[in-house]
């Protein structure tokens, strides 16, 4: 007869089994016996957050930038109900998290019991499963289906309610290994077809306005998937572009790099879009603000659509060949088959898309990523590129808040690898990117990690910075401080007629002090002069730091595609703000 | 202000509207019904009606049969999205009308009637195989079997016979001949 072991032991066997290193958690009542057996798992490290949210955008970041899943650990109640904005983002993002919540004895769930809550209930609609656990021998099988179910197909977070009193009861552990084969779970199941690999090809040699359009898929399918790409990119000598997700799968500075598209993406990126006659999707969905209006998206392509999801394919926009795969299983044989056929593909097909390279360089001359410069203040988008310039000899990982700094750090930071860039995209967390960096740094240690903030962002989750400090993690908060929430005062002052209705934050600290009575060290740079030795001293200092970047509190983020507008309707600058303000009437 | 400004999209054109009969095979486990039903309330989708009961005792699975209504683009989402749940393990979709799919939906119906009126009540429910399920000297309750907006005619019929209450279930669904669906 096996050994029987409590609840609490039998979630220790599973996460060792899964190899899991890091929890990230926050303890409560009903996660009692689970947090008391810790001390008897050494391989396991417990991060203490400030609080859920925090703990969750840590394991995130952790499962971003290392591959692996992130695992988080909540008591019941308002612990489970602040896991699920980071839950949510997780959905939205496509990460995998295990999130395992502890809830109140079998006998009181339904009795509006204290820190009661119906776990399975708020976050099914975001994660792909949950389980409540009343049970104690179903307990080793859920927890390693939950592994499964997070890991596999499009990954995803998936959450495990457990009562405390099966915790504390005896059962029996046994590791279970691939419950899902009989399942689809999102999965492709299809081999991909030399068929289908033939109609890809095909597509490639008729096309002679071809666009390369890339996303988080990429990431997400590992580290081998960017290699593939690249190659890819290179075989056809097509332009490639890239999602806000994708960045980093192909290099930011290469020349068939296009840059970011969408709403604020690059004039080139854009226009190509709209007037290529292929686009290749591999790995992106088609988000609204990617697309602009969906009737007058890229009207004249045909288009291909690799995805792992099959829901993600034919959802927003019709595709012309849908391809259910994983990013890497599909580029390798494709690229195998493509070789095979078609030797010396790049310099026969030069003729056929110097047209399209010659429109595209003409786009690219518009430099829509430029700006204004001042020698007195600090521009944002500056203070992006002297980072960028500072940092870029070094492995540096960024992660960022939601707003205008956002896509300033998307447009300006030169990306070269895949696992480098973590920012919330679908949900569009503010608070996300301070410990996200924590996750970040914890999965990889002695790496620069830097946080490009917005103040406003950042002071949603700025408690997580004393766990920066206690598990001495250097992770560098870069705040482009203009005291407005920047991105709503850019809608209102192009949408509303300036109204900036509760925008601006009155009475922001002293970020300086704030720095120091947590522990970590401040630095505030206000003139363009001192930024350059003010960001070296930041590099340099091997402890957490907040750096108060005083910015333009006007500055506005272009280029920009109004929603409702396709691509080729892109504002450019300032100069243009005018004809806006009138157009963005028009918009719903 | 006459038009609304916002940061997203304006909706594209719309499709043609088609009523389309779903049927899930799912484990019968605690909160299934939630995710279904959850996942057509999230994502915006119609439900008419729904049937659900455990089919196979052993394996514990429950066949759904849910009526909704879409553009196609919509139905294959539904079809879609259905699949990529856990304890969904097939999806079959019947377009209403399909010649090789049978539909039925069951309905009782309590009528105040006396002897006279019952006979017309029987007449008129005759082509949908009535059971008289309850009698009384005052009362009837008659179980009916037909097709939804047969349903909802008898119902519009039998309301000026002394219909005081309907119960009805949601469609269920099966292929015709010898074929089942895999």
């Amino acid at each position: 007869m096996p050994k029987l072991l409590s609840g609490a032991e039998i979630v220790f066997k599973a996460l060792e089994d899964q190899k899991v290193e890091y929890i990230f958690g926050y303890p409560g009542g009903a996660v009692l016996p689970i947090y008391d057996e810790l001390k008897n798992h050494k391989s396991i490290k417990h991060i203490l957050a400030r609080h859920e949210q925090g703990a969750g955008h840590s394991a995130e970041g952790y499962a971003r930038s290392s591959g692996k899943p992130g695992v988080l650990l909540v008591t019941s109640g308002p612990g489970a109900t602040n896991a699920v904005t980071a839950l949510t983002d997780a959905y939205m993002d496509s990460i995998p998290l295990v999130c395992i919540s502890g809830q109140v004895p079998t006998h009181l769930i339904g009795t509006d019991a204290f820190q009661e809550c119906d776990t399975t209930g708020i976050t099914r609609p975001c994660t792909k499963h949950n389980w409540l656990v009343k049970d104690v021998n179903d307990l080793s099988r859920v927890l390693h289906l939950a592994f499964e179910v997070a890991t596999t197909g499009r990954p995803g977070p998936v959450l495990v309610d457990i009562p405390k009193d099966i915790q504390f009861k005896k059962g029996k552990y046994k590791f279970f290994k691939n419950t899902l084969k009989k399942k689809l779970n999102g999965k492709a199941t299809h081999k991909i077809s030399n068929l289908e690999l033939d109609k890809f090809i095909d597509l490639i040699k008729k096309s002679s306005k071809p666009i390369f359009y890339t996303g988080g898929g990429v990431i997400n399918s590992g580290p081998e998937a960017s290699k593939h790409l690249r190659e890819l990119v290179s075989l056809t000598g097509f332009p490639i572009t890239s999602t806000l997700q994708g960045l980093g799968a192909y290099p930011g500075d290469d020349p068939q790099f296009l840059g970011m598209l969408g709403m604020h993406g690059t004039y080139e990126a854009n226009n190509a879009m709209h007037d290529c006659d292929l686009m290749i999707n591999i790995g992106a969905r088609f988000d609204d603000r990617i697309t602009g209006k969906v009737d007058e998206f890229s009207p004249g392509s045909k288009k291909i659509h690799v995805d792992i999801d099959p829901s993600s394919i034919g959802k927003n926009i019709k595709v012309d060949l849908a391809i259910v795969s994983d990013v890497t299983v599909l580029l390798k044989s494709l690229i195998k088959r493509f070789k095979e056929k078609n030797k010396n593909f790049l310099n026969s097909n030069k003729q056929k898309t110097s047209k399209w390279w010659e429109q595209i360089e003409k786009w690219r001359e518009k430099k829509s990523l430029n700006f204004i410069n001042s020698n007195k203040i600090i521009k944002p988008q500056h203070a992006v590129q002297r980072l960028y310039e500072l940092t870029k000899k070094q492995d540096t990982f960024i992660t960022t808040e939601v707003g205008q700094h956002q896509m300033w750090a998307a447009q300006h930071y030169k990306f070269n690898k895949p696992n480098r860039w973590m920012t919330s995209g679908g949900l569009g967390t503010m608070g996300y990117g301070l410990p996200a960096a924590i996750g970040v740094q914890i999965a990889n240690p002695g790496k620069l990690v830097i946080d490009i903030a917005g103040e406003a962002s950042v002071l949603m989750t700025m408690q997580e910075m004393s766990t920066a400090v206690q598990y001495r993690l250097p992770i560098k908060i870069f705040i482009l401080n203009n005291e407005y929430m920047g991105m709503v005062r850019q809608w209102q002052e192009l949408l509303h007629e300036k109204n900036y209705s509760e925008s601006y934050t009155a009475a922001l600290p002293d970020f300086v002090k704030l720095a120091e009575s947590y522990g970590c060290v401040g630095i505030r740079a206000k003139t363009p002069d001192e930024l350059d030795n003010k960001i070296e001293e930041m590099i340099n200092i091997d402890k957490p730091v907040i750096f108060d970047c005083v910015v333009d509190k006007a500055e506005n983020c272009f280029p920009m595609i109004p929603s409702g507008k396709p691509h080729n309707q892109m504002i450019l600058g300032p100069e243009e703000e005018e004809e806006i303000s009138d157009e963005g009437k028009i918009l719903v | 202000m006459s038009k609304s400004k916002s940061a997203y999209s304006v909706p594209g054109k719309f499709g043609k509207i088609e009523r389309h009969i779903i049927v899930v095979w799912v484990d019968n486990e605690a909160g299934v019904l939630a995710r279904i039903a959850g996942l057509f309330s999230g994502r915006g989708y119609n439900i008419e009606s729904l049937a659900v009961a455990e089919v196979d005792k052993k394996k514990h699975i429950s066949r759904i049969t849910i009526v909704t209504e879409g553009t196609p683009e919509v139905i294959e989402q539904i079809n879609l999205q259905l699949k990529k749940l856990v304890p969904v393990h097939k999806v079959a979709d019947f377009k209403r009308g399909e010649k090789d799919i049978l539909f039925r939906e069951l309905a009782m119906f309590k009528i105040l009637v006396n002897s006279k009126k019952l006979e017309k009540v029987k007449k008129i429910c005759k082509k949908f195989n009535p059971v008289i399920l309850d009698k009384t000297n005052k009362s009837v309750v008659i179980q009916v079997t037909a097709l939804r907006a047969e349903i909802d005619k008898l119902a519009l019929d039998l309301k000026s016979l002394g219909l005081i209450s309907t119960s009805r279930t949601g469609a269920v669904a099966m292929t015709k001949g010898s074929k089942i669906f895999n």
